[in-house]
């Protein structure tokens, strides 16, 4: 177990570096960040020092290594337009995005099991052929485009949810966070269903095919010999064994969350770090753009090797192979 | 029907009926293929709205009403009309106008045409790239296929918006960039689809036998390996196709994608996000739906590919 640990920290490791030398110097390469921050009618001495300070006059590698040397101590460099530390920018952003983040998670279980079981349950029924057809809806549906409609028939035409903004934030442990405040909550529903459309469809589908093997096996009609009811049946017997599926690719899909938060960021106005991205990268925003990056990469790198070991825990057949190997 | 060809039982009796007509007892893959596919009229029906898509597209010049990016043809005192009002010339606007007085129907047919462009481009030149990596990477072997798998999964492993958010933020703006970005998104899908695919060819007598004549390794890859994994490809391709349309859509919305001189379906959508709080719902609303049926077209015509042409499900 260990070793497999240890090859996968390795190989995240290398993950890493790879990312941050394709970022670093992809975005070092498009447009010269000097122009941003100098006006052509500077003085030609004032236009060095600012060149110097930020150090673009240093061939690139040596910017390359002192961003590195900087990064392991948690300085990503100030970003040139809100001239404040852009990790500091980015971290007082991420409850926002991970909070919208987790209300989708929710949304995908509380919501795709029941909907997934039940179609598995009864495969040939009316309404689980019209699950199954919502679900591919879901699947070839722009992430956007169902943001809009949601603004469009919630917020502009019923007028029952707020479409922009978090609302009103509590703090928690310093940390705002919308979910605990009425306003905030009714703040949080329309971007959180949006975000978590997708990740519904994935686990109804997973949870159909789960519960249409699972409800064939042998322990299930031993289940049922023995008496025992079909509710319990379902909730203990076949939701226990399709949970594995549904855990290993929701934790993988938490870190496409985050991503995907981006674009529902943007369309619900939510002050999150996708926003700031977008933000960013129309402006340029050198530091910024390379220290998101950088922290996403990091994170769906740490997301793959917990959920790889959650994995190992929740499945003995995993560990027992590696046991052996 | 079915009794005049008693040999072609294979593909169900429609289908039998229909080659016996016209042959007699034959049956080519071609037809085989046409009669699965006919099986969901739900797939047939897909397959040509996405050839009416395509048709309109190709056409746009022709069929629009006006030519929305011609100064001459737009006057803003025609802005945000709803649909079916008329102009101050006199025509009507079947689907509204938008903010600078377009008319909406018009910019649909060029921007689906620019949508459609992109996507199949870059889907095509991604193809054309991840073919040839996954062919050297089957048929090499060794560290060779390693080095590229291991980008391949590496690349496989974050989320294609993420990626090419990635891109564009290096790239930059521009209809030459968007589609390089596409492509690295996308190459990776291909690549692993045909060294997956090629691998089994690979271990099968007949790529031996051609291998034993002395035939040169770039033949034996390109005309008798190539061809034996076309199948997954295509539904591959097809299913990319319709992710980069919606991909390239959502980098237009978030303003990152193409300039506003080649406005596509997102960027029309993206213009009228802006209005649509003030009730212009129609400027968003239009080109939005014509964006949904591309995709979902072209998705049910992948959906039944890939069951048509996966010989474990073939009966």
């Amino acid at each position: 177990m260990s070793a497999f640990i240890l090859r996968r920290l390795f190989q995240s490791a290398v993950a890493v570096i790879v990312m941050s030398l394709l970022v670093f110097f992809g975005v070092s390469v498009v447009g010269d960040p000097v122009y941003m921050l100098i006006s052509p009618d500077m003085p030609q001495a004032e236009i060095e020092a600012t060149i110097k300070q930020f150090g673009f006059d240093r061939p690139i590698w040596e910017q390359y290594f002192l961003f590195v040397k900087n990064a392991l101590q948690g300085d990503l460099g100030n970003s040139f337009i809100f001239a404040e530390p852009a990790l500091k920018l980015i971290v007082e952003r991420m409850p926002a995005t991970l909070e919208l983040a987790l209300a989708a998670v929710l949304m995908a279980i509380v919501l795709g099991i029941p909907l997934g079981v039940y179609a598995g349950l009864k495969p040939h029924s009316v309404l689980s052929k019209t699950i199954m057809g919502g679900s591919i809806l879901g699947f070839s549906l722009p992430t956007f485009w169902v943001g809009i409609m949601l603004i469009m028939i919630f917020a502009v035409v019923l007028g029952w949810l707020p479409s922009t903004g978090r609302g009103e934030t509590v703090n928690v442990f310093g940390v705002p966070v919308s979910f605990l405040t009425l306003d905030g909550l009714t703040h949080l529903l329309l971007p959180a269903f949006n975000l978590a459309l997708l990740k519904i469809s994935l686990v109804i589908r997973l949870a159909r095919a789960g519960t249409l093997e699972v409800y064939h096996q042998d322990y299930i009609k031993f289940a049922r010999a023995k008496g025992l009811s079909s509710r319990r049946i379902v909730f203990v017997h076949v939701l226990k064994n399709i949970m594995i599926p549904v855990v290993t690719v929701l934790g993988l899909e938490f870190g496409n969350l985050v991503a995907f938060s981006v674009v529902t960021e943007t369309i619900f106005a939510w002050p999150g770090m996708g926003k700031l991205l977008i933000g960013s990268i129309q402006t340029l925003d050198r530091p910024v753009i390379v220290g998101y990056l950088l922290l996403i990469t990091v994170m769906f790198v740490i997301i793959n090797l917990i959920v790889d070991v959650l994995y190992s825990l929740l499945d003995p057949r995993v560990r027992l192979a590696d046991r052996g190997a | 029907m079915s009794v005049e060809a008693p040999d072609a039982g294979l593909a169900g009796s429609e289908a039998a009926g229909e080659a016996g007509k016209a042959r007699g007892r034959v049956e080519t893959p071609l037809k085989r293929f046409v009669s699965d596919y006919a099986e969901s009229p739900l797939a047939v029906v897909a397959f040509f709205v996405f050839l009416a898509i395509v048709a309109v597209a190709l056409l746009a010049p022709v069929l629009a009403p006006q030519n929305p990016y011609d100064l001459a043809q737009v006057s803003v005192l025609d802005s945000r009309l709803p649909p079916g009002e008329v102009s101050m010339e006199g025509y009507t606007f079947l689907l509204g106008t938008d903010g600078s007085g377009r008319d909406m129907f018009s910019a649909i047919l060029y921007g689906l045409r620019i949508s459609l462009a992109v996507g199949v481009l870059s889907g095509l030149l991604a193809m054309t790239v991840g073919m040839a990596i996954g062919l050297v990477a089957a048929y090499a072997g060794g560290r060779v296929e390693t080095v590229i798998m291991r980008i391949v999964d590496l690349q496989l492993s974050f989320p294609a918006v993420l990626v090419a958010l990635m891109l564009v933020a290096i790239l930059g703006k521009g209809i030459d960039k968007i589609i390089i970005a596409l492509i690295i998104v996308q190459w990776a899908y291909y690549a692993r689809t045909v060294r997956g695919n090629a691998l089994v060819e690979r271990r099968k007598e007949y790529v031996e036998a051609a291998q034993c004549l002395g035939l040169p390794h770039r033949r034996v890859v390109f005309r008798h390996i190539l061809p034996n994994c076309l199948a997954p490809l295509i539904v591959v391709a097809t299913v990319q196709t319709a992710h980069a349309i919606s991909l390239e859509a959502t980098l237009s919305f978030l303003g990152l994608g193409l300039p506003p001189t080649e406005p596509s379906l997102g960027l029309l959508i993206a213009n009228g996000f802006q209005y649509m709080l003030s009730g212009s719902y129609w400027i968003s609303i239009f080109p939005g739906l014509a964006l949904l049926i591309t995709i979902v077209a072209i998705n049910l015509v992948g959906d039944q590919l890939r069951d048509v042409l996966n010989p474990r499900l073939r009966r």
